[in-house]
């Protein structure tokens, strides 16, 4: 196929409208009369309302309503934005007479000003039965204390939950024979990792606003990925029809998963069920610190078999997840733990065994974060390796080159699925040569008395859930030869609105600019489970390279129809039809375009559904170069590279972006980042200020290339990029700094403090 | 209370809440490009330039403009759109949410720094938070525009 | 966010004092925290229209309006030429130049927070300040004194041929620090000041001929320092006893 827009860097399609300030995102265009809504919260971790008294707060002036639990459906559901029957369990209310962590949702109260509202908030009388809490994780399972006591709890799936054990989900695998494999081996490690909950912090909070529409239909407008779910989640929450529900997105301010939880559409929407009025909720930040959907607390123990020649034989792993408060993405988060380290040693693997537990605790409810549990497991995998390869003595490289998998391997952890295109063993050499890793493996002390040293790590993620995700797209040929392509992704800056057009353009033969986009509306698009998984590109992708080729057959069908000839004396070259024998016989497209809106019966548009039965996952390799000094175990991170395998990059510069800013997430875990909590579950990182993400001063400098690969099944021979990236830097960054320092840092993140304090422990 | 001050080169006298953060107050007046990101100072989205310096309409009392220039990027749509473009075409506006902020700050500089060096650029916007790029494909962006406008 | 009944810009100082002395007043430093707190006071008083945003040189110290900007501070040429780097570099971390072109060098001082960069290396440099009713107080003095009604005026630098290094050690660039050091020598004395401890910075006198480590651990020994989300008390100590010997070395290399 001509690729003339694939494989090159053009600039998104809303590139303008975003950079000089136009009012396209959901407050700006919310309407002026939208009730304020807002959320009275619990100051308790555990408790049940006894009383509650909103009588006084309903008679602040400018107050429309103020909801508790007796006035919400009793329907349980979960917020998580996961394709039905989701695998979290249902055991959410919209308010629930039960609180389950400091930040839960007592009331909600709206009115027409904010500060009508906050007065009200303070007018609310609740009188609590405290209940004791469950904080420690490891303490949750057949704790006495249950947090979903309650009888309509309902887990959709065998994921091996049972709210009678504060268990969300539970389960076992493996290949082979783990405990002969590892019995046999030389070298038996076994280690234990803590990865921290994080936020993912997009810059524009969590918000929707809400209104019935000429047909009495809710209209929820909301920052969200996961369009349909949204609709089908609220109309269960609020017991009312699909039909009833049409849910859109405008611009979103960055997503990174968190918006793939059902996290404020749920307030206004019953204030305007109940009152019939526009309504809106903007979330401050530190309510989206709070009250919102982080990383998966993980605590993974790994225990890893190999011979004394550097074959790694069989990997047997545990991960104890906290999901907090609620189910949401607790089952599946926690499988990625597994499925995506493990695999990445197929190469000589002989066994594995792969064992979880998620658990119910009262803290805010976990969700889904770019990496979505890989990220958690890859440290852990990572990290061992990297310590393996110093029990042995080798080269942390050479032990992957002998180890990894490779293109046509079998993954026995990974589903059994085979790898169509895998180019990680380019991917290590790449970031080998780029970091110069022969030269620096050995650590040295600058001038300055600090202390130089390099790391790496190997990731994998998938392209979208195999089998479960749906991408689709409706192009339609329109006047004068133009196109409208309607999408049910979200495009959350990352930029699929532009990618999705770049692949459409190249397989119509046509310029970018002669197809319009839209997305997203659950009334116009065409269901797509939405954009999460890294699914966009590899999913909807390949729906859009189908729908083109099912539509070029319609206009060339069209086009002979008008010529007199049949589809196989004709040609299409993205302008024209044409007589294949005698070239100057031929329609436009705008002709033709104008001949389907006239007599004509056939419409010249194609609505095409994809989903994969498989997951092709993306490789890559990262390295980092750190500087340790050794008096305050400050870690100053002077270099970090990576070279990615996404197959075919559809724009460079987006996927360059997409890994950069991966990275300096993964860097801000690695080095900072960590939700603390107060002795009674108060949240203490409730804020930018005490919950730092990297500014630009925070990083050195962060280099990626692509080595690219061609993935059969892809668009392009495209698979995803979103995720992967995320989970290289905190094993990378572990294994320089113990390089530099001999401080092995197992639990996240790496402070300086934790380095100081074991290099003082071991002296 | 009653105040007179510049918004985008129009005089404007207004009845204000003086304690009213600058960020909702120009909202309320239709510069939607003045965003909200944090309540504790620390992300820079809600950046105006006030008699030419960047400022914090966050952490800026309405009262406090009175008899001062206030510039929004609403105001500023040429060079927004010139600065746009160089990040564009690195990819590094990416949501944009934070783009308003960070680019009427780079006007700043513009404005207050003569050629600056790299460690300049990072010093001067480190107040400019943004969770999508991790920042490379700004900079990237950032030296050429500078770079441009130097030859030209 | 804090909400008043009244607001005023005050004319003069003394306007200023007589409403801050109703229980319920407050002064306005930059607003840089606005939005936090759920403040109620009856009078907001504003001094931004009050000149108080100059820093000018006299002959003994440098004198610091209330409401000059911490970025004022950062960029001022005369400060730098004076005191050297120690000036930029107790302020250059603080959020960024957006906030710094905000936050007043009236409110940090009043504040007397003990994250305060400022506070740590003004009270080595041994700086004044003056207030409208006390007036010159020694800001070692004032970081000790209650909160009351007074209005800081003014932060006074004096000219004293101080050579100071400042040294802070942050979990990320732009984050308050976990320890901050000002060590500054003069022809008379060499003294540290230590915040973030996370207590309001204080001083230690340098003993005659004692050695720079020696002195470094007799602050972490003497200093008393908790525990935060930041850094724990031990680690603080520790901390106390590189950075003190790092900045006490930094002002004698030369």
């Amino acid at each position: 196929m001509n690729q003339k827009y694939v494989g090159t860097g053009v600039r998104k399609s809303d590139a303008r409208a975003l950079t000089t300030g136009q009012p396209v995102y959901t407050d700006d265009i919310a309407p002026q009369n939208a009730l304020i809504v807002k959320v009275l919260r619990s100051p308790h971790a555990h408790a049940l309302i006894e009383d509650i008294n909103v009588d006084i707060a309903k008679k602040v002036p400018g107050i429309a309503c103020v909801l508790t639990y007796k006035d919400v459906p009793q329907n349980r559901f979960t917020m998580a934005g996961q394709t039905f029957p989701e695998p979290s369990p249902y055991d959410r209310l919209i308010l629930d007479r039960r609180v389950r962590f400091v930040g839960d949702a007592v009331a909600i109260v709206a009115g027409e000003t904010d500060e009508a509202v906050d007065r009200a908030l303070r007018m609310i009388k609740v009188k609590y039965e405290v209940l004791e809490p469950v904080l420690d994780f490891h303490k949750a399972k057949d704790n006495p204390v249950l947090i979903h006591p309650e009888e309509n709890w309902v887990a959709n799936c065998p994921v091996g939950a049972d709210n009678k054990r504060n268990l969300c989900a539970s389960g076992q695998e493996g290949h082979g024979d783990i405990e002969a494999v590892l019995a046999s081996c030389d070298v038996v490690l076994e280690r234990t990792y803590h990865t921290k909950a994080n936020q993912q912090t997009p810059m524009e909070t969590f918000r929707t606003f809400t209104q019935l529409d000429a047909y009495g239909r809710l209209n929820i407008i909301s920052s969200t990925q996961v369009p349909f779910h949204v609709r089908r989640i609220l109309s269960i929450a609020l017991g009312i029809p699909k039909s009833k529900v049409r849910v859109m997105k405008p611009r979103i301010g960055g997503g990174f998963g968190a918006k793939q939880t059902v996290v404020t559409e749920v307030y206004p929407a019953i204030v305007t069920i109940k009152t019939g009025r526009p309504a809106k909720i903007i979330y401050t930040r530190e309510e989206s610190m709070i009250a919102s959907s982080p990383r998966h607390e993980m605590e993974v123990t790994v225990r890893i078999g190999a011979m004394k020649d550097g074959t790694i034989r069989g990997i047997d792993l545990y991960t104890l997840s906290n999901t907090g408060a609620f189910g949401e993405h607790g089952p599946t988060t926690v499988g990625l733990s597994g499925h995506k380290p493990i695999p990445l040693y197929s190469g000589t693997q002989e066994a594995f065994r792969f064992r979880y537990d998620v658990v119910y605790t009262n803290v805010m409810s976990a969700g889904a974060y770019r990496g979505y549990g890989a990220t958690q497991g890859i440290f852990a995998v990572e990290s061992i390796v990297n310590e393996l390869a110093d029990e042995i003595g080798r080269d942390p490289i050479d032990l992957r080159m002998q180890n990894m998998v490779r293109e046509g391997m079998v993954m026995p952890a990974y589903y059994g699925e085979k790898t169509n295109a895998c180019a990680l063993d380019r991917c290590v050499q790449r970031v080998r040569e780029m970091i110069g890793w022969d030269e620096k493996i050995k650590p040295r002390v600058m001038p300055n008395g600090r202390i130089r040293a390099v790391g790496m790590a190997m990731a994998m993620q998938g392209s979208a859930i195999s089998n479960v995700d749906v991408g689709a797209v409706i192009i339609r040929l329109s006047d004068d030869g133009t196109y409208n392509m309607l999408l049910g992704c979200t495009d959350m800056g990352t930029g699929c609105d532009t990618i999705l057009v770049q692949m459409a353009a190249d397989c119509l033969e046509c310029r970018m600019e002669d197809i319009a986009v839209y997305a997203s509306d659950t009334d116009t698009a065409p269901y797509d489970s939405g954009s999460y998984a890294s699914a966009t590109t590899y999913v909807t992708g390949m729906a859009c390279v189908r729908a083109c080729e099912e539509l070029r057959g319609k206009i060339i069908r069209q086009g002979a129809k008008m010529l007199n000839l049949s589809e196989e004396e004709v040609a299409f070259d993205g302008k024209r039809v044409f007589s294949l024998e005698d070239e100057t016989r031929s329609a436009d497209l705008a002709s033709i375009a104008y001949s389907g809106q006239c007599g004509c019966s056939d419409v010249l548009s194609a609505t095409v559904s994809h989903s994969s039965p498989v997951s092709p996952p993306p490789f890559m390799a990262g390295a980092a170069e750190v500087e340790v000094d050794p008096e305050t175990g400050h870690v100053e991170l002077i270099d970090y590279v990576a070279a990615v395998d996404c197959g075919t990059p559809i724009n460079p510069n987006l996927a360059r972006v997409q890994t950069e800013g991966g990275l300096v997430q993964g860097i801000g875990m690695a080095l900072y980042e960590d939700i603390v909590y107060a002795a009674d579950g108060t949240n203490l990182s409730n804020s930018f200020m005490q919950y730092k993400i990297p500014s630009r001063l925070d990083i050195g400098t962060v280099r990626v290339e692509f080595e690219s690969s061609y993935e059969p099944t892809g668009p392009f021979g495209a698979k995803s990029i979103g995720e992967v990236v995320i989970n290289t830097p905190s094993p990378a960054i572990a294994d320089a700094v113990a390089r530099a320092t001999g401080v092995r840092v197992r639990t996240l993140p790496i402070t300086a403090e934790k380095i100081v304090r074991s290099m003082m422990d071991k002296q | 209370m009653k105040i007179s001050y510049t918004l985008n080169g129009q005089k404007v006298t207004d009845e204000v809440n003086p304690a009213q953060p600058l960020t909702e107050y120009l909202r309320s007046r239709g510069c939607y490009s003045v965003k909200r990101g944090c309540e504790t100072a620390n992300c820079g989205l809600c950046t105006v330039l006030v008699d030419g310096r960047p400022v914090l309409s966050c952490s800026t009392l309405t009262a406090r403009i009175d008899g001062k220039v206030v510039e929004t990027m609403e105001g500023l749509q040429s060079e927004a759109a010139e600065i746009g473009t160089y990040l564009a075409d690195e990819g590094a506006e990416q949501c944009g949410f934070c783009s308003p902020g960070l680019i009427m700050n780079i006007i700043g500089m513009t404005r207050e720094l003569k050629n600056p060096t790299e460690d300049d650029i990072r010093n001067y916007l480190a107040g400019n938070l943004c969770r999508c790029t991790g920042y490379v494909s700004q900079l990237r962006a950032i030296r050429k525009y500078l770079a441009e406008k130097e030859e030209a | 966010m804090f909400t008043t009944q009244n607001y005023v810009v005050a004319s003069s100082l003394d306007e200023a004092y007589e409403l801050n002395q109703k229980p319920k007043s407050t002064v306005l430093g930059g607003c840089g925290w606005l939005k936090m707190g759920r403040r109620m006071m009856s009078t907001a008083i504003d001094l931004s229209k009050l000149g108080l945003d100059q820093i000018t040189e006299q002959d003994e110290y440098f004198a610091l309006g209330a409401m000059v900007t911490l970025r004022q501070i950062e960029t001022h040429p005369g400060l730098a030429a004076y005191f050297g780097d120690c000036i930029a570099e107790c302020v250059r971390h603080i959020v960024g130049v957006q906030f710094r072109n905000c936050a007043t060098i009236g409110g940090s001082i009043w504040g007397r927070f003990g994250f305060s960069d400022p506070l740590t290396l003004f009270l080595s440099l041994g700086a004044e300040v003056v207030l409208h009713k006390a007036g010159v107080v020694a800001l070692a003095d004032f970081v000790n004194m209650p909160y009351d009604r007074d209005i800081l005026v003014e932060v006074r630098l004096p000219k004293r041929g101080q050579k100071a290094a400042y040294v802070t050690h942050r979990a990320s660039a732009t984050d308050f620090p976990v320890l901050a050091v000002a060590v500054c020598r003069t022809a008379d004395q060499t003294v540290c000041a230590v915040g973030a401890r996370p207590q309001r910075a204080a001083l230690v006198v340098r003993e005659d001929g004692e050695a720079v480590q020696a002195f470094a651990d007799r602050c972490a020994d003497t200093l008393t320092f908790s525990s935060n989300l930041r850094g724990s008390a031990e680690y603080r100590a520790h901390l106390c006893r590189v950075l003190v010997r790092r900045a006490a070395l930094a002002i004698e290399e030369d």
